[in-house]
C-alpha cells in the first residue's frame, strides 16, 4: 500500500501545484531552435539580452534537427501560434514566405547593416525583395585533408582539384592496416544528409534534378557516371560502415585521424581544428569542393540556419529586436570577447572575413569565405534547371522524395543493390512524386 | 441472483470507459477519413481539393508499398517470436530458487524503463555502431570483421532493439502467471513420475496460455506502431529494407507534409491491423476464455 | 517453498540467470558507464572503467533546466495512469465478473482503437488541441496520455481480475454480502497487487511515450521526452553528454521500479494467493 499512497500523494500535490502556474507579466518570447553549439552558445549568451531589455523574458525550445523541423511546420502550417521566432534553413524559407506564413524582416533597426549580409546567403532568404529571415550561421562545403598524409604520400593538393584528382589520392593514402581511409563522405540515407553531399557531387558533374518541364534527370548519363564515381571510391578508399555515416560520424573518424579527406559542410572546420576534440588539429588543411574535369560547378552547397518570425506570432515587434540583436555584429563580438575569434558563428557576413582577429584566429576563414563566394543557388546547375537549391531543391516535395532516393542511394554503398536497380528505381520514384505534385502534366 | 440488476450495473461501470474510447475513437477515425479524400499538401494549404480514391491509390503504388507490409509483418512476428520464447525461458530462470533474485528481476525489467528513441541511441551509437560498438570491439578481440549490423542487416538490427525493449514486459507478465502456478500440482506431477519436459509441456504451458495470448495481443498493438526506432538508427534504408508500413506513412504525411496521402495511409494501417486482429483472435482469443 | 533444490543447483541457476539478467542489463549499464566519462572515452572503445568525471552532467544541467521536463514527466505519467484507473476500474471489474457474450468483442475493440498510427492523426489531434487551446498544457496531455493508455489499463486489470475465483465472491455474495461491501472488503484486498503493478507498469508507458509528448508540447508542459530530443545528435558524437542526459531521463523511472520492487513482487505473485 505504501507505494501507492506515496504515489497518490505526491501527484495530487504535484497537479495542485502545476496546474495553477499562472503565465508571467512581461512579454515572454518562444524561440524553436536546433540543438547545435552555436545555438546553445546562443542560449547561454541570451541573459545580455535581456539584461538590455528587461521587458522581454525568452524561452527556449531546443530540439534536434529533425523533431524540430516537424515540429515547427506542424506549427506554423496548422496555425498553432506557440512559437514567436523559429530556426528555419533556407530550405524553408522560400517555401514559407510564399505561402505568408512568415513575417518579412523589416523591423531589425538601423544599424544592422543588412547590406554586410553574404550576397549569396541573403539572397536565399529574400522572396520579392523582402527578407523572410536573418541568417545565423551559413555554410558551404569543402575539402578537409590532412596535409602530413598527402605529403606522405607525396602528394598536393591543387588549387582547384579534380574529382579524378580526388579519386587517385584517396585510394593512394588509403592504409587499412593503420585504419586510415582515403575519404569519408556520407552515406547514411536522408534529405539532408548523403543527398546533400551526393546532389552537390552530381552539380559539379554537370548533372541536375530536373529537367526545364521538372523530368527527373537520374536516367542520363551525368548521374551515372556521379554515383558510380562516388560508389566505387567509397567502396575503394571509404570507412567501414559508411552507409550510416552522416555528417557527425564522419567528423568524429576525422577528428580521430582515420579519414585522408572528408568533403562536407564547412561548419565542420572549425571542430576538425579545435585541439580540445580533434587528434589532427594542426594538420588539417583546406580545399574548394572538387569538380569534375572539364564542368565548371563546384557543387554550389549553401546552407544557413536562420531565425524568423511566424505570421502568427502576436509578438513580432520584440521577436524582430531579438533577431536583430542575434544576427548583429555586436553579437558576433559578444562571442568573440566571451568564448574567443574560433567560436563565432560563420558564413554570415562580410565584416566578419575582413576583421584581422578572426583572420588569425581561424585558419579557414579564407577557404569558407571562398567556399560560400563561389555557391551560387539561384544557378547551381550547369544545365538549366527550374528550381533553385544548391544540395537540395526547393521545392516541399523534396524531403520525402531526398529521403526515399538517399535510401536507394544507401543500399548501393551497403553493397546491396547496383547503380543500375537505384538509378532506375530513383527515376520512377521521382516521376511519380512530381506527378503527384503536379509538375508533369 | 440479481442477474439483471447485475447486468445494468456491468453497463454502468463500462460506459465511461467505452464511451471515452469510442469518442477517442471516432473523431480522429471521422477526420482521417476526411483528410484520406482530400489533396491537401500541409505546405500548399491554397490548393485543397477532393481527390477521391486518388491518395489510397497513391499510397498503395508506392514502391516500398508491398515491401512494408511484408517488412511489417517481419518485425510483429519476430519480435513475437524473441519476447515469447525468450519471455518464457527468462522467466522459468527468475522462477528457480537463485540468490538474489530480486535484483536480478530489476535488471531484467530494466529496460523497459528506457524510453524508446534512447534506446534505439543506445544501440545504435555503443553497440552496433561498426567503428565504436561494443559488438565491434568484441568481433575485433576475436580477429573477425566487424558486422556492420544497420547496412547488412537493417531489419533484423531493428527487430532485436525492438525485442530488447518488449523482453520485460514479456517476461514480466508471463512471470505472473508461472509464479501462480499452485505449487502442489507441481509436486503432483513430479511424483507421478513426469521429467522437466514433460511437466513444462503438460502443466506449465497451457496454465501460460492466457498470459501468453495477452502479452501477444497487447505487443502485437504496439508493434504495428513502431516507427521511431526505424528513425533513429536505419531512416527505413538502406533501400526500403528496413521501412515498414508505419515509417511509410511517417514518410508520407511528415517528410512529404502530405496530409491527405498519410491518412490514406493511416486508415489502410488501420484495415490491414483489424485483419491482423481477427486472425490473431481467431487464433488464441480462445485462451482468454479459460 | 516447500520445493527441494540442492545447493549446487541453487548456485547453478543462480548463475544462469545473473548472466541473462547482466547481458539485458548491459546497454543501460555501458550508458550509464560512459555518462562518466569524457568524450573522447566514450568512442575511445570498450571499456568499463570511466575516468569518474562529472563534467557531463554539469554540462548538460547547465545547457537545459532539468527541474521542469522531470516534474512535467512525473505529473503527466502519475496524473493520466491515475485518471486512466479511475475510468478502467469498473470496467475491468464488470468485464471480469459479469462478463457478456460481447465483453471478448469490447475488449478487443479497445485494443484495437491503439491500431490508429500516430502520425497519421497527428493533424487532426493537433487542430482540435489548438482550438480548445490544449497546446502545451499539461491538462491536454494528461487526458491524452490517460486515453492512449486506457486499453492497457483495462486490459491488464480485466486479466489480473480473472485470476480471482468466482467462488470467494460466490461465498460473499451467499453470505449476504452486496456488492459495494464485496468490492470493499473482498476484491480490493485481493486485486490490490494487481492494481499496483498495473499502476506501474503505465506510468512507466506513459513516461516514455515520446511522440505526443514532442508534438503537443513546447515548454510548460514539455516532459523529460523533449529533454532527451534536445540532445541527440548535435554537431558531433557526443555520446557521453548523451549518456548523461540519458541516465537523468531513465533514472527516476528505474528508481521507482526499484523501490516498488516489493509491490511489483505482490503484483505478480498474488494469483497464487489463495
Amino acid at each position: 500500500m505504501t507505494l501507492k499512497t506515496v504515489l497518490l500523494g505526491t501527484c495530487s500535490a504535484m497537479m495542485l501545484a502545476g496546474f495553477s502556474v499562472a503565465g508571467a507579466s512581461a512579454e515572454t518570447l518562444t524561440i524553436a531552435t536546433v540543438n547545435n553549439g552555436d545555438m546553445v552558445r546562443m542560449q547561454g549568451l541570451t541573459s545580455e539580452f535581456t539584461k538590455a531589455n528587461p521587458d522581454i523574458q525568452v524561452n527556449w525550445v531546443t530540439l534536434e534537427e529533425n523533431v524540430l523541423r516537424e515540429r515547427v511546420t506542424t506549427d506554423i502550417a496548422a496555425n498553432g501560434g506557440q512559437y514567436d521566432i523559429v530556426t528555419v534553413g533556407n530550405y524553408e524559407v522560400p517555401i514559407w514566405a510564399k505561402q505568408k506564413w512568415l513575417l518579412p524582416l523589416d523591423g531589425l533597426g538601423d544599424k544592422y547593416d543588412m547590406d554586410d549580409l553574404l550576397p549569396a546567403i541573403r539572397g536565399g532568404l529574400t522572396v520579392d525583395g523582402k527578407l523572410y529571415a536573418a541568417p545565423f550561421y551559413g555554410e558551404s562545403a569543402m575539402i578537409m585533408y590532412r596535409k602530413d598524409l598527402f605529403e606522405k604520400a607525396g602528394l598536393k593538393m591543387p588549387e582547384s582539384p579534380t574529382w579524378e584528382f580526388i579519386g587517385d589520392a584517396a585510394r593512394k593514402i588509403t592504409d587499412r592496416k593503420t585504419g586510415v581511409n582515403g575519404i569519408c563522405l556520407r552515406g547514411k540515407a536522408g534529405w539532408g544528409e548523403n543527398m546533400a553531399f551526393i546532389s552537390a557531387l552530381n552539380n559539379s558533374f554537370g548533372g541536375r534534378w530536373f529537367d526545364e518541364k521538372w523530368k527527373p534527370q537520374f536516367d542520363q548519363p551525368e548521374w551515372k557516371q556521379s554515383l558510380t564515381f562516388y560508389a566505387s571510391l567509397m567502396k575503394d578508399a571509404g570507412p567501414s560502415g559508411a552507409s550510416s555515416n552522416g555528417f557527425n560520424e564522419n567528423l568524429t573518424l576525422f577528428q580521430q585521424g582515420k579519414c585522408g579527406m572528408w568533403i562536407d559542410a564547412t561548419v565542420a572546420a572549425s571542430f576538425v581544428s579545435d585541439p580540445k576534440n580533434s587528434t589532427v588539429a594542426d594538420k588539417v588543411g583546406y580545399a574548394i569542393f572538387p569538380t569534375k574535369e572539364g564542368v565548371a560547378n563546384h557543387g554550389n552547397w549553401l546552407w544557413s540556419w536562420n531565425l524568423a518570425v511566424p505570421a502568427s506570432s502576436k509578438k513580432a515587434a520584440s521577436a524582430q529586436k531579438f533577431i536583430s540583436w542575434a544576427t548583429s555584429k555586436e553579437y558576433t563580438q559578444l562571442v568573440a570577447s566571451k568564448q574567443g575569434w574560433a567560436n563565432v558563428p560563420p558564413g554570415t557576413r562580410t565584416s566578419l572575413y575582413k576583421t584581422e582577429d578572426y583572420q588569425k584566429a581561424a585558419a579557414f576563414a579564407a577557404p569558407t569565405l571562398a567556399a560560400m563566394q563561389a555557391a551560387d543557388i539561384t544557378k547551381p546547375t550547369v544545365k538549366p534547371v527550374p528550381y533553385t537549391g544548391g544540395q537540395f531543391v526547393t521545392i516541399p516535395e523534396f524531403q520525402a522524395l531526398g529521403t526515399t532516393i538517399g535510401q536507394l542511394f544507401s543500399a548501393v554503398i551497403a553493397g546491396q543493390s547496383s547503380v543500375d536497380d537505384a538509378l532506375a528505381a530513383a527515376q520512377a520514384t521521382a516521376t511519380r512524386d512530381m506527378t503527384r505534385g503536379g509538375y508533369i502534366k | 441472483m440479481a442477474t439483471q440488476n447485475t447486468k445494468t450495473l456491468a453497463r454502468v461501470m463500462m460506459a465511461p470507459s467505452v464511451i471515452l474510447l469510442l469518442i477517442w475513437m471516432i473523431v480522429p477515425l471521422a477526420m482521417t477519413l476526411y483528410y484520406s479524400f482530400q489533396n491537401y499538401n500541409l505546405l500548399t494549404p491554397m490548393n485543397v481539393s477532393f481527390a477521391g480514391f486518388f491518395n489510397y491509390q497513391y499510397f498503395y503504388t508506392d514502391p516500398a508499398f508491398f515491401q512494408s507490409i511484408w517488412n511489417t509483418l517481419v518485425l510483429v512476428l519476430g519480435v513475437l517470436a524473441i519476447t515469447v520464447i525468450g519471455g518464457i525461458a527468462i522467466a522459468l530462470l527468475i522462477d528457480q530458487p537463485i540468490f538474489g533474485q530480486g535484483i536480478v528481476r530489476i535488471l531484467v525489467i530494466s529496460p523497459f524503463f528506457v524510453m524508446p528513441p534512447v534506446a534505439a541511441l543506445i544501440w545504435k551509437n555503443m553497440i552496433m555502431h561498426p567503428g565504436y560498438g561494443v559488438l565491434a570491439d568484441l568481433a575485433q578481440f576475436f580477429g573477425a570483421q566487424p558486422i556492420d549490423w544497420f547496412a547488412q542487416y537493417p531489419l533484423l538490427s531493428v527487430i532485436i532493439i525492438v525485442a530488447w525493449q518488449w523482453l520485460p514486459f514479456a517476461t514480466l507478465i508471463l512471470l505472473t502467471a508461472l509464479q501462480s502456478l499452485d505449487g502442489e500440482q507441481k509436486e503432483a506431477a513430479e511424483m507421478d513420475g513426469a521429467n522437466a519436459v514433460q511437466r513444462f509441456i503438460h502443466l506449465t504451458l497451457p496454465h501460460l496460455s492466457r498470459a501468453i495470448t495477452v502479452v501477444i495481443l497487447i505487443q502485437t498493438i504496439f508493434l504495428l506502431g513502431v516507427y521511431a526506432e526505424i528513425l533513429v538508427t536505419t531512416n527505413g534504408g538502406p533501400g526500403y529494407a528496413s521501412t515498414n508500413l508505419t515509417f511509410l506513412i511517417y514518410r508520407t504525411a511528415r517528410l512529404g507534409y502530405d496530409v491527405g496521402g498519410g491518412a490514406a495511409g493511416g486508415i489502410i494501417a488501420v484495415v490491414l491491423a483489424n485483419i491482423v486482429a481477427f486472425f490473431l483472435m481467431r487464433a488464441v482469443g480462445k485462451n482468454l476464455d479459460k | 517453498m516447500a520445493r527441494k533444490v540442492t545447493t549446487g543447483a541453487r548456485i547453478g541457476w543462480t548463475i544462469a540467470a545473473w548472466v541473462v539478467a547482466l547481458l539485458i542489463f548491459f546497454p543501460i549499464l555501458y550508458a550509464l558507464i560512459t555518462s562518466f566519462k569524457t568524450e573522447q572515452e566514450a568512442i575511445a572503445g570498450f571499456s568499463l572503467i570511466p575516468s569518474g568525471t562529472f563534467e557531463n552532467y554539469i554540462t548538460v544541467e547547465e545547457q537545459r533546466d532539468y527541474f521542469t521536463p522531470f516534474m512535467n514527466s512525473v505529473i503527466l505519467s502519475v496524473g493520466s495512469t491515475i485518471l486512466a484507473l479511475i475510468v478502467a476500474l469498473p470496467a475491468a471489474w464488470a468485464m471480469a465478473f459479469a462478463p457478456t457474450k460481447r465483453t471478448k468483442d469490447i475488449l478487443m475493440w479497445m485494443l484495437s482503437t491503439k491500431m490508429m498510427p500516430s502520425v497519421a492523426v497527428l493533424l487532426p489531434i493537433f487542430i482540435i488541441f489548438r482550438n480548445l487551446g490544449l497546446l502545451d498544457t499539461r491538462i491536454g496531455l494528461t487526458v491524452m496520455l490517460m486515453l492512449i493508455n486506457l486499453p492497457i489499463v483495462v486490459w491488464m486489470l480485466y486479466t489480473y481480475f480473472r485470476e480471482i475465483p468466482g467462488e470467494i465472491l460466490e461465498a460473499a455474495r451467499m453470505d449476504g454480502a452486496g456488492i459495494w461491501q464485496e468490492i470493499v472488503y473482498v476484491l480490493a484486498p485481493m486485486g490490490v497487487p494487481g492494481i499496483a503493478s498495473t499502476l506501474l507498469l503505465n506510468v512507466i508507458l506513459a513516461w516514455n511515450e515520446a511522440f505526443w509528448t514532442i508534438q503537443l508540447t513546447t515548454t510548460n508542459a514539455a516532459p523529460l521526452t523533449a529533454f532527451i530530443a534536445s540532445f541527440s545528435s548535435p554537431q558531433g558524437l557526443f555520446w557521453a553528454k548523451l549518456s548523461a542526459a540519458s541516465t537523468m531521463a531513465i533514472a527516476p523511472i528505474l528508481i521507482l521500479g526499484w523501490f516498488s520492487q516489493k509491490q511489483l513482487v505482490r503484483g505478480l505473485t498474488f494469483g497464487a494467493v489463495k
